[in-house]
């Protein structure tokens, strides 16, 4: 058995006295692809935050890399991918820039950028196949392209672990392409990945195993669920299964 | 140009070009965070500093850079713990800071409390130890948003990202805060409290409106702002005007000259190539562009 990279014990999180998550234990090993599916609002992302340390449990813990999280340094071996990239305050940026931020974590603050981090940058935009946009400013993308930036980003700091929060929602298919690609290339070389997921699409069959999330815990952990019902229609992208627990007419017609 | 013979003005154009470069560098991250007007606040604050010195007969400048520094400090804790109070928290600090420091000034009674000069600047008295404060505190300040520049833009850009890559981002946050604080209080000789966040904020307003990156934003509105206090300099001792004010506006008229020429420059654009020109992919309609 491989070695475990995200080791989740008992964790609990709550938002002023809400539980949002409730006795979540998850164990995902080196090599593997893991979707995190489950409904809006039912903790998905809140898991993979609290992951990263972006979300204080309540109670339980986290290990990366067999080490507890708080004492956890080793971020380089991490790359984290957001749902979206902020405005900020109107400042531009381009889209190299924006990347080269993903060499930071190998590189430190102080260490001007060399070869190697221009190379990385180089062959990220290629991954994700933004080279012809690196110099354009960021907020002139379409948000699928956005998206692509930060997954370069992610890339750039050649990773180990990939850690991603809803990757293609709201993507154009040509960029749920790229980045099916680019997730492929990733696990063939030997990365894990855990992703947040609404719609898998183009990335199923990446997937090596699929953790659904209802209202806070954990109730599938296994293969990816097929689509049932009006959701297996070809039309129908919708692959977040529902759990065994909720109300028949929305498990099977 | 006579009148720059004088070791006063020489020493109030050294004081005014230094400010010019170092504001808009360290600006430029507090415009990234949303934090524009950060600088007026900790303007008011430092005024408090300047009362508290005349008061207690030390030097104002370095009793302001104290007072601001422990005033930005506190704004960054309110700031990072983000709560909602946040607002009327920084409220009560600038009102308290500017009414503290009018009624300290006013209490010490010295015969140099001008609180005018505090206010809108003084920046042909500045001595020669002045400008020896200005000249180092403004070198720190450049060299530190330089050399940091990729990790403070990581932090300002998305802070949870540059969190989860290690980098240390408290600790970045309160440098910002920090040299906010000096950035004002230097300033303060040039421009006053009441006009610094326009030599933070207004050369970086006008040079994104024509740049695509970071790094060519910055460096543009650094020239910006050396050009602004050149000439406001030059134009307040040609024109017998507050140096002050004179630099602010100077600013202000270049920001206006870059809005008009990024506007002319579209349409012109727009006339050459035709409308039909690479239509936007198609994307699908939920898509929020961040």
């Amino acid at each position: 058995m491989n070695p475990p990279v995200i080791a989740v014990a008992h964790a609990a999180v709550g938002y002023d006295g809400r539980a949002v998550l409730r006795d979540v234990s998850l164990t995902v090993t080196a090599g593997e692809v893991v979707a995190v599916l489950g409904a809006n609002g039912s903790g998905k992302s809140t898991l993979i935050r609290s992951v990263l340390g972006l979300v204080p449990l309540s109670a339980g813990s986290v290990s990366l890399f067999d080490r507890p999280l708080r004492r956890f340094r080793q971020w380089e071996r991490i790359g984290y991918v957001p749902q979206r990239l902020g405005a900020g305050g109107g400042v531009p940026a381009t889209v190299r820039e924006v990347v080269a931020a993903g060499r930071l974590a190998r590189r430190g603050i102080l260490r001007p950028p060399g070869a190697a981090d221009r190379a990385a940058v180089d062959s990220a935009l290629r991954a994700v196949g933004l080279t012809d946009r690196a110099n354009d400013a960021v907020a002139t993308l379409s948000g699928g392209q956005q998206q692509r930036t930060l997954i370069a980003r992610a890339l750039a700091g050649r990773p180990e672990l990939l850690v991603l929060d809803e990757p293609t929602a709201g993507v154009d298919a040509a960029s749920q392409e790229a980045f099916a690609a680019a997730l492929r290339d990733f696990v063939t070389d030997g990365g894990t990945v855990l992703l947040v997921a609404h719609e898998l699409g183009p990335l199923r069959p990446v997937i090596s195993r699929a953790i659904v999330v209802h209202e806070g815990g954990i109730c599938h952990d296994g293969p990816v669920p097929e689509p049932a019902g009006h959701h297996a229609e070809p039309d129908h992208d919708h692959v977040h299964p529902h759990c065994p627990d909720e109300p028949a007419r929305l498990w099977s017609i | 140009m006579e009148l720059f013979q004088y070791p006063y003005m020489q020493r109030a154009l050294i004081a005014a070009l230094i400010i010019g470069l170092a504001a808009p560098a360290l600006g430029i991250y507090l415009v990234q965070r949303r934090l524009a007007l950060i600088g007026d606040g900790i303007g008011h604050v430092a005024l408090t500093g300047v009362g508290a010195g005349l008061l207690l007969n030390r030097s104002p400048v370095l009793v302001a850079v104290i007072v601001a520094t422990l005033g930005a400090i506190a704004i960054e804790l309110v700031r990072s713990r983000g709560r909602t109070s946040g607002d009327l928290a920084l409220a009560l600090l600038f009102y308290g800071g500017i009414a503290g420091g009018v009624m300290l000034v006013g209490l010490s009674h010295s015969p140099s409390a001008n609180l005018n000069a505090y206010l809108f600047g003084s920046l042909t008295t500045i001595s020669p130890g002045d400008l020896t404060t200005i000249v180092v505190l403004g070198a720190v300040i450049l060299v530190a948003m330089l050399v940091l520049r990729p990790a403070l833009f990581a932090v300002s850009h998305d802070e949870e990202y540059a969190r989860v890559s290690g980098l240390p981002v408290r600790t970045l946050n309160m440098l910002i805060a920090i040299t906010t604080a000096v950035t004002v209080t230097i300033a303060m000789r040039a421009v006053g409290v009441l006009l610094i966040s326009a030599l933070m904020v207004v050369p970086v307003a006008s040079a994104q409106q024509v740049t695509r990156g970071f790094r060519t934003t910055m460096t543009a509105a650094m020239a910006l702002g050396l050009f602004a206090a050149g000439s406001g300099v030059w134009v307040a001792a040609t024109a017998d005007t507050a140096p002050g004010a004179s630099v602010v506006l100077m600013a202000i008229a270049s920001f206006l000259v870059v809005a008009l020429a990024a506007a002319g420059w579209r349409v012109l654009r727009r006339r050459r190539v035709p409308a039909a020109a690479a239509p936007a992919a198609p994307e699908p309609h939920e898509v929020v562009l961040g």
